[in-house]
């Protein structure tokens, strides 16, 4: 009799314990580390037993617009966003994100780099948890340079970068000196470009909004890509993008390319890559002003404020982005796996830097740049390689199309920065800037 | 001498035909072959048509990563069910349109279709709002109505002209041996236009299945279809050709089969009035 009891009262509990399970909607991109983290959940599970994990992976400009689309309606689709460094300043001000005031005790919260922590508060508030952070960098065959008898610097300027990629370039053998973004968009060739004229001296705005592509650093700016790029690129440039200058770099097709930091991880992986055990890595170059051409970027965990499930959505984000997560990704994936870019104590790691030949100037990269004074001069805006302002997304594109246009020869430098200047000081009026 | 010509422009079309064919069906077939190549292989500076290592790591690590039988029983359910609800309220808009006509009816009929030249972003606001405040959200029944209202125009213009085919004598005679309206749609007018019927409702079902807009838009992850499980693995920062392609595969197999099965059914129908 008793033992019914017993058993009973245990279905009891089980079956209210399933009752009471709360299920959190994950929004997250398709990458390799979300992947791992969408793999590693389970162990989040099994220690939160009162709450079930709900996914929905899509591709980034989708998820972006699906987002979007929801955290404006206050739609409430989902608990916990993943959104860029761009999102986050534009939502946090607009109160659509819920600030992280209860990470935990054990969350480490000081331990953040400071550069990526900055872009992820408003008025000192964090309103998203950085799951993995970049920067940009120069990514170079050290077996390439050697012959052209050259040695790449640290910190290299422009101007070796663009006596490199000549030297480099061997037509013959299809191998181009230099690869770099050229399809249009604001998270393509603008995400380059603009990180590149803040090394030239360039910015989107004036301190009162005024946009700025009729100066002349814009135009060095612009002019030094369109040259190095004809010279020194490979054919058809104006439609690639990472992906496709990824697929070149690893099936040795090009002597350097600039781009995202994560992408060190990709090209060493000797699985994937020809050329894994003759890559090189450098800081983004410079111009001697101060600024260098990288750029910052980090993918985070957000609660949207239409969340009604925030207490387990930060109870997650707090798993997904401690230093305990780090070690579980070391633990079943190896230190190369880990998502970098996010903590000071990842980069003391000597197992971690032992693993990940590109660490160093990863952190280096990403302390290098200040999203709130991005530039040489002063600007009115907060970004690196983006302004974050929500018309930034339709302007970024329509002036990246310009460049991409110059790129392939249709404009002029100076028509298509022309042509930006009109679309974006016409946007700006219709926006009614300054606000 | 003329049937030298003759003979040499059949030649000619049908090595046009066969040349239009396979531009058409490449793209199908290098995403099939790419399914099957490893990461590495599928972005291969010098890709090899058929000389690779042939994996099936991709279709493996797909069914793994998501639950593809999940999405594919939203496909069924969205897009046969809007199709089906379709119909039912086409046929009776499409009989009086071609039967009691009035002299408004060429206007409404231009004015549903000119709903389709709308871009669908430009009522997302409206629609995901009313979805929101009636629950409708990531819903299948959600999704059956607005794919319903999205393909409604081009069903009722299909069967419109189908119906316009049928001489009137005969709905006619049967009014005159006493059929209620109900008895002459069922009875009369169904069996005459049934092929037209089966290609709006297969043409329809095509037509939802590949939607990719509302179903994306909509939908998180209780009545996401096929298209979102598509998108989960296109990404534009890593490489996933491969499996992006076993993805596109497994989610266009149910419909190429269907396309195939049906084609004679798809083909008389079209041609019975539509795009006569």
């Amino acid at each position: 009799m008793l033992n019914k009891l017993t058993m009973l009262t245990c279905v009891a509990l089980g079956f209210s314990a399933t009752v009471i399970a709360e299920t959190i909607t994950i929004a997250t991109v398709n990458n390799g580390d979300m992947i791992t983290m969408k793999e590693l959940s389970s162990d989040f599970e099994k220690k939160n037993p009162d709450i079930d994990l709900q996914w929905v992976t899509l591709e980034e400009n989708i998820l972006r617009q699906r987002v979007t689309t929801d955290v404006a309606t206050k739609g409430g689709q989902y608990d916990v966003m993943t959104i860029g460094t761009y999102e986050v300043p534009i939502w946090g001000k607009q109160g659509w994100l819920t600030e992280l005031d209860d990470l935990g005790e054990e969350y480490d919260e000081e331990d953040l780099l400071p550069a990526i922590r900055s872009g992820l508060s408003v008025n000192d508030k964090l309103y998203a948890a950085p799951f993995y952070g970049e920067s940009s960098m120069v990514m170079y065959r050290k077996d390439l340079i050697e012959k052209a008898g050259l040695e790449m610097p640290t910190k290299p300027s422009w101007e070796f970068i663009r006596k490199a990629a000549k030297a480099m370039t061997d037509s013959d053998a299809g191998v181009y000196g230099i690869c770099l973004r050229g399809k249009a968009g604001w998270g393509e060739n603008i995400a380059l470009i603009t990180a590149m004229s803040n090394s030239f001296g360039a910015r989107w705005f004036d301190e009162n909004w005024k946009p700025q592509f009729n100066t002349p650093q814009w135009k060095d700016t612009l002019q030094y890509y369109v040259d190095i790029m004809t010279e020194s690129g490979p054919a058809g440039a104006s439609s690639n993008g990472f992906n496709e200058n990824l697929a070149l770099f690893q099936t040795g097709k090009c002597g350097m390319w600039i781009d995202a930091t994560v992408a060190g991880a990709f090209v060493t992986n000797k699985k994937d890559s020809e050329v894994a055990d003759k890559v090189g890595f450098a800081m983004a170059p410079d111009m001697g002003l101060g600024k260098r051409g990288n750029w910052l970027w980090a993918w985070t965990l957000a609660v949207p404020s239409s969340s009604e499930k925030s207490a387990a959505a930060m109870k997650f984000i707090s798993w997904a982005t401690s230093k305990e997560y780090l070690a579980l990704v070391a633990k079943e994936k190896g230190w190369a796996n880990v998502p970098p870019g996010t903590r000071t104590s990842l980069y003391a790691n000597p197992e971690y830097l032992n693993a990940a030949p590109f660490a160093e100037i990863t952190l280096a990269s990403i302390e290098s740049v200040d999203p709130k004074n991005p530039t040489v001069q002063p600007v009115p805006y907060v970004g690196v390689q983006f302004v974050a302002i929500p018309e930034f997304q339709g302007i970024g594109t329509a002036v990246g199309q310009q460049f991409a246009a110059a790129l392939t020869g249709q404009m002029t430098v100076e028509q298509a920065l022309a042509s930006s200047q009109r679309l974006v000081e016409r946007a700006m009026r219709k926006a009614r800037y300054p606000k | 001498m003329a049937t030298n010509n003759s003979n040499k422009s059949k030649i000619i079309y049908t090595a046009l035909a066969w040349g239009i064919s396979g531009m058409i069906f490449f793209p199908i077939l290098w995403t099939l072959l790419t399914s099957f190549k490893t990461e590495a292989e599928a972005i291969s500076a010098n890709p090899s048509l058929f000389m690779f290592d042939w994996t099936l790591e991709n279709y493996s690590d797909v069914l793994a990563r998501s639950p593809y039988f999940n999405h594919f029983w939203n496909s069924v359910v969205i897009s046969i069910g809007s199709s089906l609800l379709g119909l039912i309220i086409a046929i009776p808009a499409a009989w009086s349109m071609a039967f009691v006509q009035t002299k408004r009816t060429k206007h409404l009929l231009m004015w549903m279709l000119s709903t389709k030249m709308l871009p669908p972003v430009g009522v997302l606001i409206p629609i995901y709002l009313m979805f929101r405040d009636f629950s409708l959200l990531d819903t299948k029944l959600g999704l059956v109505i607005v794919m319903t209202l999205v393909n409604l125009p081009i069903m009722v213009w299909m069967l419109y002209t189908y119906f316009r085919e049928i001489p009137h004598e005969i709905l006619e005679a049967s009014r005159m041996d006493g059929c209620s309206i109900g008895e002459e749609i069922f009875h009369v007018l169904l069996p005459l236009a049934l092929p037209g019927i089966a290609s709006t409702l297969l043409l329809n079902v095509i037509l939802a299945w590949n939607e990719a807009f509302w179903t994306l838009i909509l939908t998180a992850a209780n009545a996401a279809p096929l298209t979102a499980f598509i998108a989960s693995y296109s990404s534009p920062e890593g490489l996933f050709y491969a499996k992006l392609s076993a993805a596109s595969v497994m989610a266009i197999v149910p419909i190429l089969i269907l396309g195939w099965f049906s084609q004679k059914q798809l083909v008389r129908g079209l041609s019975f009035g539509a795009v006569k």
